[in-house]
């Protein structure tokens, strides 16, 4: 059954901001999609508000609108495009939802636009709890059992004759969940279904059937329009149900099941998937299994291409999304090539002859505070991939690629005691994301498989695994002499040569004897390819992964390479972005050179194995990389390693790579070292004439203490060499110095603290408050500067650069601010010594200019400042790191043929760059979500872009785009500012008031509103209770309506929220009021700045007059501005 | 161009307590001794399936084979009762990578290894099963050996050489021209009653099924739609069979070399002549088509997985289908022909299932009289069930063939 033919045009729908649980997963699928759609012919309207994507860089569609993804934004795009059909499968469940409501305001009935990949009926069936258990039933599966009670009889009656230990509680009718809890035993079952009963309106809560440490499964299923299905990929959950299966180690294919039992999951998931009628393209499907009996339990499917579909298609080398997207067209199966063998059909499932590993990435050290359990609610923000011959090689690989200190095992120091043995059992029944440490810990300490399989549940034969990992560590460490058998037996049990030169006692620097020690016993990895069947076929494509076995599948090269070394997991303040550039950077050189891809995040398009002419899905660590280009050295010649675009990650590799002979091509480690190195780069500013903020460097708290006073508070502490400001806090006072130095104390305890003194340095910079902070983009030759781009912070300065909204071109610069952010950048890029991108934070404080830092590598707003400004700096960036010269970029029509980002142009399109936060995702262990403001320390996970004719439009689409509700153009405001932003109010309150807005205020706001005359509703105040809990009391407020606001935020009588803080203790009063807003999804603003913003953009929401442009409108426009100077 | 920079082990670099797997064209494999030890040699062949191992093993279709399994850890699940294909290890002798150490399954009653002891399968493990497998890719499947323990050692207690080892390779049989039916078969008929929601009941049909080599998932497909099977010995005449009064008759898979299965093609032109409906699958599949006057051929490496895609022909739909077979016949795609046998005795015949991957023939239909039969494995054994389909064909058409009779 060929192509569809009533179908020439499609409008694909992305999945938006990069937030936890819906990261880059979506862009890679989407971006296969366009690209598929695109080589058949159709015409491509895709809509996405994430500008740091690979689908919505110009080339990939034929109309790119980076707007948000909202019902009256995307009925305008549909009317300007009238698309035949709307692929909503590929992105996410944002583009599900968008459909369902497009469907729902009858937009797609309206403009005549079928969709294809799933109808509305069968996303129902998929996600509606009760047509979804009635399909499970039907396909001859099971689901968690359920009983509703009335009475703590009844509860008891169900539990002990029916279900048995442990149970789900779930109230009925309450909100968000409120009350619901699992039950392990009577006294749990008392309290939370006595709580239960108790919440409910109704007094009923179902009791459900529960299936902790149960195994857990996901298949990854495709069908086509003839009916035909496959199962692409079956994943084992190592973590048991319990912990979501986005925070679980999981593994490829299944291990501990047999065929009877797999093809029984199978047979289920096949039902389920007619069942559903997913017409054309992939679901995922989730099963439990007893472990006792082996009775199968459905938890659930999602009827579109999904996270685990990325980690199924890199696993296996089956592109799911790129068949889906063909299957939409109307192709079957059996009509689509295997790209891998190109001689057999896609109408089959992959078999594999390796083992793959994904570890999830945390980011707990974000969010203080944050209850660091596992749960069913995903908290990891990024994940890491490793294939190998065998699970130990694979789960060594994968997580040595988490790339954070101490996330491998290690048997430093003496044997753990009994005693701790005792405890790390008790400790790793609760599932968090240092288990498999304890776990290993325990083990070397003597816990039995036994011991270990009753506290967590995780299958035996995984332990037994980690049990041999154990031996043969131990073996190590005790051999006399390290023997080639003894070090093969340690590469194949997945040890590092790190971890095998700690087990020697070599500490860190005996790596390079270990090193040694391989080479000369001939011991080195070798290169497989994944291919889909086993071997059965020859592959074509080049995806390779490095194993401990006898051949090697790498072929022979022509050209001459680059290595391009990748970003790893996504983590907050290394995301998307750098995909973005590397990937930019092969496409580029491409052209040139045979460019190899070197990562080992299964969630982005760099490790789509047809980006580059070579892919290793490779850990990012100074043994793999140096293994892959030496064994590329023996294939061609190799250019050199480019570290620049893939963040900190390979940036920290650059010195050690050069040094062992790799050519890094670009900014040299050197030169690197002279922009990190706070004393270098501060001689280089006093060279060029630049202002720093003054500084300080501590080891200690006695010494904190004189830097700070001598620098005079507020002061911005943080440790030295920091990706997204981890670990930096504002220091208002001695006392919070004196905690933060404790704290950076406790923390680096493994790292050697000798007698109250930190390993590394603290850095402690004045804090610039009431400053203007910019970030300057550019590109040097070592010549000419070209500015990529200039953008104004919206926040004033203190809010970390990757949090803070920011504006292309700058609001408020002047021309002679402008040209003094210039000069200063290419000082800089000068001093130096650039060769490619630099990123430079600038501040302006009464005017002054301030360099705060500079990073001689990628930043995160690149792929926002080509968008805005129509340019490719990264693609320009890695011509120039390969030795071209700007000009050479500007004649390719990488950048703008006159001038640079830079300037500012009369009727140039403004953008707003919005970040996203995903506080809702982190509670403390009380349950209530973690503090929401904004600060020095990176925390939002992702980005959207506002594309407009002017600012408060580009603001107000930004903030639809970032959040759901978008700003309200009406109701009830409660405002709360500190002393410092009273200036302001008069006039913001009275705007609001003209807007329509009710004020509410605390007394000392409202008491300064009524010496300007503005009448407003006082509500009481909520403060601590004691300066060490807390808990919160109420004060009333003189003339007070009765009522807190956090009681008016519950009852929905608020829309908006203007609160920002003070000092410490106004803070955490403040806190109550946020984390409400936050549970009820209304848009509050921190800052005065912004809130101003944000008051221009509620104007322009009112008016609902955006303007409409694809992103190659704007870059039309973009060069015809130029034309016209 | 395959740099082998990093092979370090050397084919002479081995001891007494190693394993040899000694390939006939002189390449050697050394890794550690699994299950029995000693000697053993077969035609080495591969599998790709993932799951199944038990299956793989006790399927008598793999007599005097040396398997291969491409997936690295193999023995995870142990070994139960139920999932065997018939009462022993049929298998000459056994590669994997990574051996379990640990059991894990509600239903394992033992380990592999248990096993693998029990009926002497000797094997090997710890090598680089991916090179084998490409090696066997592109030069096909061929004789070879595995040796450990004491078959490394000659009569003075020294080392063999592996030219030693080599000639002991080149010295046992060929797969092609063996003649293994009688070898694997049963040696007395049993019956297999109808089971599930049928067990208990006056059976709706009865089925002869002939041994060739039979797994036991075959004649409970059949019993488990109301079938009283008899099975029978390889050995049984068509006077046999007939005596049994069948609605159908079914020719299991097996080892061996269809073209020497003369007995057994004569038995079934008599089944066909006499038009009781007929269904083959694998082995059976060969003999069909041989008694329609095809010809059969080996494939250079076979297919053994459970993952290959089969198109039905007459619907355009693909299965997934499980697969174990090194030999296919070679007859027309495309337009019904008639059976080359005596000029179109058994009327029109049709390719009914062809393997996408290679368009290798895996299904043949006779349109005018009631025989069909396919190349793979819809009993599916390890392997998925898409095409369990084929057992309800069966039985509408043994159903058909009752109601013509009245």
């Amino acid at each position: 059954m060929p192509k569809r033919s009533d179908i020439t045009s499609v409008m694909v729908i992305g999945s938006g901001p990069i937030v936890i649980g819906q990261a880059a997963e979506f862009d890679y699928s989407g971006t296969q999609a366009c690209r598929v759609l695109r080589e058949e012919g159709v015409r491509v309207i895709l809509v996405n508000s994430n500008p740091a994507t690979i689908m919505t860089d110009p080339e990939m569609a034929d109309a790119t609108y980076i707007e948000p993804l909202s019902v009256p934004i995307l009925e305008r795009i549909i009317a300007k495009e009238r698309p035949d059909a709307l692929l909503p499968t590929l992105g996410g469940q944002t583009a599900l939802n968008a459909a369902i409501a497009l469907g729902n305001a009858g937009v797609l009935e309206k403009y005549n636009v079928e969709l294809i990949g799933a109808s509305l009926e069968a996303i129902d069936r998929g996600e509606d709890r009760e047509l979804f258990k009635k399909v499970v039933e039907e396909a001859g599966g099971d689901s968690a059992r359920s009983f509703i009670a009335h009475s703590m009889e009844e509860v008891e009656h169900i539990v002990n004759d029916e279900l048995g230990y442990p149970v789900v509680v779930r109230p009925s009718f309450t909100m968000g969940g409120l009350g619901s809890g699992i039950a392990r035993n009577v006294e749990d079952l008392h309290r939370i279904a006595g709580a239960g009963l108790h919440y409910s309106p109704t007094n009923e809560v179902l009791i459900e059937e529960g299936l902790e440490g149960w195994k857990e499964y996901e298949l990854e299923l495709m069908r086509d329009r003839k009916d035909n299905v496959v199962v692409v990929c079956p994943i084992e959950n190592v973590d048991p149900v319990g912990v979501h299966t986005g925070d679980s180690i999981t593994v490829a294919p299944v291990f501990t099941l047999t065929d009877r039992e797999y093809q029984k999951l199978r047979d289920i998931g096949i039902a389920i998937i007619r069942g559903v009628g997913v017409d054309t393209g992939g679901c995922n499907i989730q099963f439990a299994i007893n472990p006792r009996n082996g009775r199968i339990v459905v938890i659930e499917m999602n009827p579109r291409v999904s996270r685990s579909s990325a980690l199924a298609s890199k696993a296996t080398g089956y592109p799911i999304a790129k068949i889906a997207a063909k299957l939409a067209l109307g192709y079957t199966l059996d009509e689509i090539h295997n790209d891998i063998t190109e001689t057999t059909p896609a109408s089959f499932e992959p078999t594999i002859d390796y083992v793959v590993t994904k570890i999830p990435r945390f980011a707990f050290e974000k969010f203080p505070g944050a209850d660091e359990t596992l749960t069913t609610s995903m908290k990891s923000v990024g994940e890491a991939m490793a294939l190998a011959g065998n699970f130990q090689e694979s789960l060594g690989k994968a997580m040595r690629s988490i790339d954070k200190r101490h996330a491998g095992f290690n048997w430093d120091g003496p044997i753990p005691s009994t005693d701790e043995v005792a405890s790390l059992l008790e400790t790793i029944k609760i599932p968090t994301e240092h288990r498999y440490l304890q776990l290993m810990r325990a083990i070397w300490g003597g816990a039995t498989a036994e011991q270990i399989f009753d506290a967590t549940k995780i299958d035996p034969w995984f332990i037994d695994q980690l049990m041999q990992i154990n031996a043969t560590a131990l073996e190590i460490r005790a051999a006399e002499a390290l023997s080639p058998q003894l070090l093969r037996k340690a590469k194949k049990a997945g040890l590092s040569d790190v971890q095998i030169s700690h087990l020697r006692g070599l500490g860190d620097q005996g790596e390079d004897v270990i090193r040694e020690l391989r080479k000369n016993y001939g011991i080195r990895p070798v290169y497989k390819t994944v291919d889909t069947c086993a071997a059965e076929f020859d592959a074509i494509t080049p995806y390779y992964y490095s194993t401990y076995a006898d051949e090697t599948e790498l072929k022979k090269r022509d050209r001459e390479a680059v290595i391009i070394l990748g970003s790893g997991p996504n983590r907050i303040g290394q995301g998307i972005e750098f995909d973005y550039t590397c990937v930019h950077a092969v496409q580029e050189l491409g052209k040139t050179y045979d460019t190899i891809m070197v990562n080992c995040n299964p969630e982005t398009v760099s490790t789509d194995y047809d980006i580059s002419d070579r892919l290793y899905f490779e850990p990012l660590t100074f043994e793999d990389v140096l293994e892959i280009y030496q064994a590329e050295l023996k294939l061609g010649p190799v250019k050199g390693v480019i570290v620049q675009l893939g963040g900190q990650t390979p940036l920290s590799l650059a010195a050690r790579l050069k040094a062992a002979g790799v050519p890094i091509l670009g900014t040299t480690p050197e030169s690197i070292d002279l922009a990190e190195n706070r004393e270098l780069f501060g001689e280089i500013l006093e060279e060029k004439g630049l202002n720093a903020p003054r500084y300080g460097t501590a080891l200690s708290y006695d010494e904190a203490l004189k830097a700070a006073q001598s620098i005079g508070y507020p002061v911005l502490v943080r440790p030295s060499y920091v990706l997204g400001g981890r670990g930096m806090e504002i220091v208002l006072e001695d006392s919070q110095l004196k905690e933060y130095v404790g704290r950076a104390l406790k923390e680096a305890q493994a790292d050697r603290v000798v007698s109250g003194r930190l390993p590394s340095p603290l850095l402690i910079d004045k804090f610039l408050s009431d400053a203007i902070e910019v970030d300057v983009d550019a590109l040097y030759d070592g010549k000419e500067l070209y500015i990529g781009g200039i953008m104004e912070h919206i926040e004033e300065a203190g809010v970390h650069s990757g949090d803070a909204a920011c504006v292309l071109p700058p609001n408020t610069l002047s021309d002679s601010q402008i040209k003094r952010l210039r000069d200063a950048t290419l000082a800089i890029a000068e001093g130096v010594g650039v060769q490619g991108l630099i990123n430079v934070q600038f501040a302006f404080m009464s005017n002054t200019l301030y360099v705060i830092e500079a990073n001689p590598r990628a930043s995160r707003t690149v792929p926002f400042a080509s968008k805005a400004t129509g340019t490719a700096l990264a693609k320009a960036a890695a011509r120039i790191m390969a030795g071209e010269t700007i000009a050479e970029s500007r004649r390719l029509g990488l950048l703008l043929p006159e001038g640079d980002g830079g300037d500012i142009r009369p009727g140039q399109p403004v953008a707003v760059k919005e970040a996203v936060l995903p506080f809702k995702r982190f509670r403390t262990e009380a349950g209530r979500t973690v503090d929401v403001i904004l600060g020095p320390e990176m925390r939002s996970t992702g980005e959207v872009m506002g594309f407009d004719r002017d600012f408060p439009h580009a603001f107000a689409k930004s903030q639809i785009a970032a959040y759901e509700t978008g700003l309200p153009t009406g109701g009830s405001c409660f405002i709360s500012v500190n002393d410092t932003d009273k200036r302001q109010l008069p006039l913001m309150a009275a705007r609001l008031i003209e807007l329509g807005f009710n004020l509410y205020a605390t007394e000392g706001t409202a008491s300064v509103l009524r010496r300007y005359g503005i009448d407003v509703q006082v509500v009481d105040k909520l403060t601590r209770a004691s300066s060490d809990s807390d808990d919160m009391k109420v004060v009333e407020g003189h003339g007070s309506i009765g009522k807190n606001v956090v009681d008016l935020i519950e009852e929905g009588a608020i829309d908006l929220i203007l609160n920002t803080p003070s000092s410490r203790t106004s803070r955490s009063d403040g806190y109550s009021i946020r984390a409400a807003a936050i549970a009820a999804d209304l848009p509050q603003f921190t800052t005065a700045t912004e809130f101003l913003a944000a008051l221009m953009a509620i104007e322009a929401v009112k008016s609902n007059d955006y303007e409409i442009a694809s992103i190659q409108e704007h870059a039309q426009r973009l060069h015809e501005l130029d034309a016209r100077e | 161009m395959n740099p082998q920079e990093s092979v370090t082990i050397t084919p002479l670099n081995y001891s007494v307590h190693s394993a040899l797997l000694v390939l006939e064209d002189g390449n050697i494999y050394v890794g550690q001794p699994y299950g029995a030890q000693g000697a053993t040699t077969g035609e080495i062949v591969f599998s790709t399936a993932m799951t199944g191992y038990q299956e793989t093993l006790t399927d008598p279709s793999y007599d005097r084979q040396i398997v291969v399994q491409t997936f690295p850890h193999i023995g995870n699940t142990g070994v139960n009762d139920e999932d065997v294909e018939s009462s022993k290890i049929w298998v000459a002798g056994y590669v994997v990578r990574d051996p379990a150490t640990q059991i894990s399954n509600w239903r394992a009653q033992r380990s592999l290894d248990d096993d693998l002891y029990k009926y002497g399968i000797v094997g090997i493990a710890d090598i680089d099963t991916r090179k084998l497998v490409r090696h066997l890719r592109s030069a096909g499947v061929m004789r070879a050996g595995i040796f450990s323990g004491d078959a490394l050692l000659d009569n003075d207690g020294r080392l063999k050489r592996v030219e030693d080892l080599l000639d002991i390779v080149k010295n046992s049989p060929f797969m092609s021209g063996a003649n293994l039916s009688q070898e694997v078969s049963t040696d007395s008929g049993y019956i297999v009653e109808p089971q599930g929601e049928f067990e208990g009941k006056e059976p709706l049909y009865t089925v002869v099924s002939v041994d060739l080599g039979v797994k036991a998932m075959s004649p409970y497909r059949m019993a488990e739609r109301g079938c009283r099977v008899h099975v029978l010995p390889a050995s049984s005449t068509y006077d046999d069979i007939k005596a049994l009064n069948p609605d159908g008759v079914f020719f299991s898979n097996g080892p061996g070399d269809p073209s020497t299965a003369d007995f057994e093609v004569e038995q079934l032109r008599k089944v066909l002549d006499a038009k009781i409906p007929f269904f083959g699958i694998c082995f059976g599949n060969q003999l069909l088509g041989r008694a329609l006057g095809f010809g059969t051929y080996k494939l250079k490496f076979g297919h053994r997985g459970v993952n290959q895609p089969v198109q039905d022909l007459t619907t355009g739909k693909v299965e997934i289908t499980a697969h174990n077979h090194g030999f296919a016949v070679d007859a027309p795609k495309g337009e019904p022909v008639p059976s080359p046998f005596g000029n179109g005795h058994y009327g029109r015949v049709q390719v009914s299932h062809i393997d996408l991957n290679d368009d290798v023939v895996e299904g043949l239909q006779c349109l005018d009289i009631p025989a069909f039969s396919v190349q793979y494995h819809p009993e599916a054994a390890a392997g998925p069930h898409d095409a369990a389909y084929l057992f309800d064909r069966f039985i509408n058409q043994m159903e058909q063939s009752k109601q013509l009779r009245g």
